[in-house]
């Protein structure tokens, strides 16, 4: 199973092995990650699991829609390693990609 | 004071349906929203995405399905309060009395918390020291536009509200619009409008740029803005205007004493009653195993709920169920001419 991990902005991280299929935002609410409060629940309309994905993984992940830029717009904080955690589904792929949650959500 | 069997918090489709749901039972309620409108996240997040999972309807958009459930209630007469948000609520002899923003007072004997995520709230900058300054100088909406005339204005957002005012201010004040991206998302003639503007000097855009920081003092005399590689500007301003969307707050609910679980309140999914007698929890607000959040399960939610919710406000009453296909009763409610 990938494993995915999760830096929060204290530098306590978490590695957490996730289903392929679900997303790095599901990942972090089934395994109680905090940093990531997913309010919509992934309908990928209130940037509320907003993530800061590692440098060098962000040219590995498929590159953001405009619906998920637009919704980043929104994000607290957002930077140019920005994603919507909803946004990035697991796979063999992504096997040890690290995100850093960012301070808060809102 | 406002005296019904139920106070319904929260005007999305599950606080709709509930209206409904007590209509048909002979149950009178009174609806708040902190919102402008009715229709909660459907209409407020999105109002024309597509929505395929309600029952017997294959598509249907977050707009039409509010505005269904609506022209479905209107025999009710529904009172939906706007603007206003539930502040406190207070037990008093077997009644639940609640007060709102507006200082609007309601006494029932329930309540019926359809609250989604939370109310909606501005997003705000991600910079402390403005709090401060938010209503003189710094805003996240505008309803007063006069404040806004010959001023040097700093608008923050990439979408059609920051776009809309950047164009309405540039008439009569220097506007610089910074984003934290060089795309934004705004009506055709809305972009075509900015690049002309832009190009005869009437307003200054910075991007990709995000708030750095202000001057120290009792008033905002610049900003600095900075890019992803740190660089940074500093730009006169006496106004900061930020449009980041909305973003759902809990507030208030959580200091009423009911147990939750994260942002979710725990609920007997026999009655969808909280801890609290009278307090039931519907729709995405409420958690129990295995709970979906998804409007279908909002409605079910809404119609277990409004069987207790008759109960208590008629306690010398039996209650029967009833079809609405057959009922007398509910078609006189409904108001059905056969």
């Amino acid at each position: 199973m990938p494993k995915i991990k999760y830096i929060e902005q204290n530098g306590n991280s978490k590695t957490i092995e996730v289903d392929n299929g679900l997303t790095v935002m599901e990942g972090a609410i089934q395994n109680n990650v905090p940093g990531i409060d997913a309010d919509c629940g992934g309908s990928m309309a209130c940037a509320t699991c907003h993530v800061y994905v590692e440098d060098s993984w962000l040219n590995k992940l498929p590159k953001a829609e405009d619906a998920e830029q637009d919704m980043i717009d929104m994000a607290y904080k957002p930077n140019k390693n920005s994603r919507l955690s909803c946004q990035i589904v697991v796979s063999d792929e992504i096997d040890g990609l690290t995100v850093t949650t960012p301070e808060k959500q809102t | 004071m406002i005296k019904t069997d139920v106070v319904i918090i929260g005007a999305g489709p599950v606080g709709l349906f509930s209206v409904h749901q007590l209509g048909i039972k002979g149950l009178k309620s009174e609806v708040i929203d902190n919102l402008d409108k009715a229709g909660g996240q459907c209409i407020e997040l999105y109002p024309d995405k597509p929505i395929y999972d309600i029952p017997a309807v294959p598509e249907c958009s977050g707009k039409s399905l509010t505005d269904n459930l609506l022209e479905q209630i209107k025999p009710f007469k529904p009172k939906i309060h706007l603007n206003e948000r539930v502040q406190e609520i207070k037990e008093d002899k077997g009644l639940w009395i609640l007060k709102t923003s507006n200082n609007k007072t309601f006494a029932t004997p329930n309540i019926i918390i359809a609250g989604g995520v939370g109310s909606f709230e501005p997003r705000k900058l991600p910079l402390k020291e403005l709090t401060k300054f938010e209503g003189k100088s710094v805003f996240y909406s505008v309803t007063d536009k006069t404040l806004f005339k010959n001023k040097k204005i700093s608008i923050f957002g990439g979408g059609d509200s920051a776009l809309d005012w950047a164009l309405e201010f540039s008439k009569y004040s220097k506007v610089t619009l910074i984003h934290r991206r060089n795309e934004f998302r705004g009506a055709p003639h809305t972009l075509k409008e900015l690049e002309k503007l832009k190009a005869d000097g009437k307003i200054t855009i910075k991007t990709p740029f995000q708030i750095d920081s202000i001057n120290e003092g009792k008033e905002i005399k610049f900003i600095k803005i900075k890019n992803d590689d740190e660089k940074t500007e500093k730009i006169e301003t006496d106004i900061i205007l930020g449009f980041f969307g909305l973003i759902m707050q809990l507030g208030p609910i959580a200091e009423w004493g009911l147990n939750m679980n994260k942002k979710t309140i725990q609920v007997n999914t026999e009655n969808f009653q909280t801890n609290k007698q009278g307090i039931y929890a519907v729709g995405d607000i409420c958690s129990y195993p295995g709970k979906l959040k998804l409007i279908l399960s909002g409605f079910h939610e809404a119609a277990l709920a409004s069987v207790e919710c008759f109960k208590r406000a008629r306690p010398n009453e039996k209650y029967r169920f009833q079809f609405t296909t057959s009922s007398k009763e509910i078609h006189d409610r409904l108001g059905v001419k056969k």
